[in-house]
């Protein structure tokens, strides 16, 4: 049966060489965020100044597509300023929504600029019917991205019960835990999710070779030891390999990446408005392949086509993927 | 999408070319291109920030010496190294010249590299990522980046590469120029 | 003229046998110092039927010791019975509710007076004014925050009329998880847990493989392996404006830490002391504060 519904393909973008390789492979919506404090991927040599968000938009736009601004970190006592004037920016420069987490932020927003779309952030783990009414009834939230700890029925479930959008991830990095609700980064490094928009930063990761193994370390803590020519796991802290009684081995997650290509069907079924695909991180060669193979997938779908078997394994931390909480038996 | 990419070593006549190299020669050549790049491609070094300073050790392990970069924006400096004269150095990014070029030139993913062991990095971790993120962003092409250095002269060495190239990427098995975009 | 600082004891956060429960709570009834004491389930909706019937009992011998009594919610709500436990909450309109996730706010009518858990992120000034224009009363502030953010936090709170409450004792609530981590390392599903979380008082220790201690688990929770104390530095939090402190449920003599607590606040035991004789107490136990001094959360330094 052609003409089924698409989705909107959200997709990742932490430079401007990334942004225009997401829209040329077929995104409808590019997010990002600001080169500081601000946004959950803080990273390095990431990000865009608001002149590079301009011409960012400018290329989406001329293109067809949209470009979503990510302020999804808590701002912190007393610097609001920083957190206040990254929304005004992204009004200001024509974004088609702003990504939220903080309530106050939530809050700024709906009455600064109550025509600047607003979208949930995963961060703010609104993980049931009533806590997304809540944020849309209180802040005019339009979209929920929800948290990767529910089933397809779940998603199901609250989306008959809700009149927003949702938004689900289908590919990338797996939070394991409630997102926004996590302060292990900063127990063992100081720096964290929700205050610097950062997990497990690089400046705390240490590798050391160790008689024939790879040893990783974040801050004070080894987070695995490898053998020689495994599969290398950057140490995010929830992917580590720990001993608890007489357990040994990967307590929380496995160092495997969400896949969730096959349950296309199954999401759109569940009422999902947008595919998310997360790694604002990861190069532009990697957002090139990932949304050229996702905007395949949702177009066979759309045609009545059965979808292609998953190429990207090669691309996902560990090399193995996972369909994740999707399916009841991951809990 | 292709398979897994696979890097086989430079192939062992080419390191047997290279290996009596005069490093001071090719020193001055990189020196000149990494001088060009910085003032052709700012916004490269912008992104860097304070890891700029730093001094990177890139180890094609594959080929008979190693490169100090400390690409600092006001002056960044490259300079080829015996192996055994490494130096000091913050950060080092190793692994088979073939990787490290497809990495620069956009077409492999500097992540899926290490997670598959193709690339080993040591030291400071945070400098590596923001080289990585810098160069991902910068769209280089080494190519286009040595025909710049030599002016006018530039371009119509540049378009002769081009149509050598193909030949040797194949002979090679390395990513000679940046494949994807214009 | 404002009053001594109160002293919250949270919620047990742990799977203990329900004759243990009631225990427990009979003697925090009748011996320790503490101002308020808060009832409930908020790691794991399965654990509830396991000791629901004893609650009542507790509440009224808490009551009758003069202790406030608060009924805290569910961190992680996503099932169907979890959404009505929210509701149950809010239906039992004598007592104070903590909202330890937004879910809560949807059954709280606009007005009625709530407190704010540890769980809930109120990182800034903004959102610490929207919640108590809509009836936060009192705010545990999350255990990440460094003391400057603390003592904003504070000022802040004391503008909008409301009471700021730090977290001073107990393993640090650090995650929580769709999945059960309990479950999972003794190779049970959720669904068919058998309530191995039982088995562990304080939660099951995470260790790294060079043999780091490192992290507890506890169900769907996520602890730090360190035990929080913060009592050497309850002089700087009260000069700051922090007006409650809140300790949470571990197996060891829970009275005797609330006395330490209470002599500190009041000045009658030097603060450095009082943190001293905390070790005597816990002997196993190894503290952190790093938190606080804007570390890593798992160092420890002592208040100087």
């Amino acid at each position: 049966m052609p003409n089924r519904k698409t989705p909107e393909l959200v997709c990742p973008a932490g430079t401007p060489a990334a942004l225009r390789a997401a829209v040329d492979a077929g995104a409808d919506s590019i997010y990002c965020g600001f080169q500081d404090e601000t946004n959950a991927r803080n990273f390095p040599g990431l990000n865009f100044t608001p002149e590079e968000l301009a011409a960012g938009i400018g290329y989406a736009h001329a293109r067809g597509a949209r470009v979503l601004v990510a302020i999804n970190t808590f701002s912190r006592a007393g610097a609001a300023g920083t957190w206040h004037g990254a929304v005004d920016t992204a009004a200001a420069l024509g974004a088609d929504a702003v990504i939220l987490a903080d309530i106050g932020l939530l809050d700024y927003a709906a009455t600064r600029h109550p025509e600047l779309r607003r979208h949930l952030s995963v961060q703010a783990a609104a993980a049931n019917a009533d806590a997304i009414r809540f944020y849309s009834e209180a802040f005019g939230v339009k979209r929920v991205v929800l948290p990767r700890v529910l089933t397809v029925s779940e998603i199901a479930a609250i989306n008959r019960e809700i009149s927003c959008e949702t938004e689900v991830f289908v590919f990338g990095g797996l939070c394991v835990m409630a997102e926004g609700r996590c302060s292990l980064s900063s127990y063992a490094t100081g720096k964290s999710p929700n205050m610097n928009g950062v997990c497990s930063p690089a400046s705390h990761v240490h590798y050391r070779e160790e008689g024939g193994e790879l040893v990783s370390r974040l801050g004070e803590f080894t987070m695995d030891r490898v053998p020689k020519h495994h599969p290398a796991p950057y140490p995010t802290l929830c992917k580590g390999c720990f001993t608890a009684g007489a357990y040994r081995g990967h307590v929380f997650e496995d160092p495997v990446s969400l896949d969730a290509a096959t349950l296309i069907p199954q999401l759109l079924a569940a009422g999902v408005s947008a595919f998310k695909i997360e790694g604002r991180q990861r190069s532009r060669s990697y957002i090139r392949d990932v949304v050229t193979s996702f905007r395949r997938a949702v177009d066979a779908h759309a045609s009545g086509l059965p979808i292609p078997a998953g190429t990207l394994q090669r691309l996902s931390e560990g090399q193995t993927t996972t369909a994740g909480a999707y399916r009841k038996t991951w809990r | 999408m292709s398979d897994a990419p696979a890097f086989p070593a430079v192939p062992v006549m080419l390191r047997l070319f290279l290996t009596p190299l005069p490093l001071p020669l090719l020193g001055l050549v990189l020196q000149r291109l990494a001088e060009s790049v910085a003032r052709r491609r700012p916004q490269l070094f912008a992104r860097l920030g304070a890891h700029g300073g730093k001094a990177f050790l890139i180890d094609p392990t594959d080929v008979p010496f190693v490169f100090r970069l400390s690409p600092r924006s006001d002056g960044p400096t490259i300079e080829p190294l015996r192996r055994r004269d490494q130096g000091a150095w913050d950060a080092r990014i190793a692994g088979p010249l073939g990787a490290l070029l497809a990495m620069v030139h956009g077409e492999v993913d500097g992540d899926a590299l290490f997670f598959s062991r193709d690339i080993v990095i040591e030291g400071d971790t945070e400098a590596v990522l923001a080289l990585r993120n810098a160069l991902d962003d910068a769209e280089l092409d080494l190519l286009a980046e040595a025909a710049a250095v030599l002016g006018p002269a530039g371009d119509r060495m540049e378009s002769l590469a081009r149509r050598l190239t193909p030949l040797a990427s194949r002979l090679t098995g390395l990513a000679l120029t940046r494949r994807d975009g214009s | 003229m404002t009053s001594s600082p109160g002293i919250t004891l949270g919620p047990l956060l742990f799977n203990w046998p329900a004759d243990r429960w009631s225990d427990f709570y009979a003697r925090i009834a009748d011996e320790a110092e503490v101002d308020r004491v808060c009832l409930g389930e908020v790691v794991c909706s399965k654990r509830l039927p396991l000791y629901i019937d004893r609650i009542p009992d507790a509440i009224e011998r808490l009551h009758r010791a003069g202790k406030q009594v608060i009924l805290s919610s569910l961190a992680l709500v996503t099932l169907k019975r979890e959404r009505l436990m929210c509701g149950d909450l809010a239906a039992n309109g004598d007592l104070e509710v903590e909202v330890n996730d937004l879910t809560m706010l949807s059954h709280l009518s606009p007005g009625r007076r709530f407190t704010v858990g540890p769980l809930v992120n109120v990182y800034n000034e903004g959102t610490l004014a929207y919640l108590a224009q809509r009836g936060a009363g009192r705010i545990c502030l999350p255990p990440e925050l460094p003391f400057s953010s603390l003592a904003s936090l504070s000022q802040a709170a004391a503008q909008e009329g409301v009471e700021p409450e730090a977290w001073v004792f107990g393993r640090v609530p650090l995650a929580i998880s769709g999945r059960c981590y309990h479950a999972r390392v003794h190779g049970l599903a959720k669904d068919n847990c058998q309530f191995v979380c039982g088995k562990d008082p304080d939660g099951l220790e995470v260790d790294t493989l060079d043999g780091e201690e490192f992290l507890a688990i506890n169900g769907v929770q996520t602890l730090s392996h360190t035990h929080c104390n913060l009592i050497g530095d309850l002089e700087a939090l009260m000069q700051a404006g922090v007006r409650s402190f809140r300790m949470s449920p571990h197996s060891g003599d829970m009275v005797a830490v609330a006395r330490l607590v209470r002599q500190a606040v009041d000045g009658a035991l030097d603060c450095a002391a009082a943190s001293e004789r905390l070790a005597g107490l816990l002997p196993q136990a190894r503290f952190s504060n790093g938190y606080l001094n804007g570390t890593c959360g798992a160092a420890f330094s002592r208040a100087g």
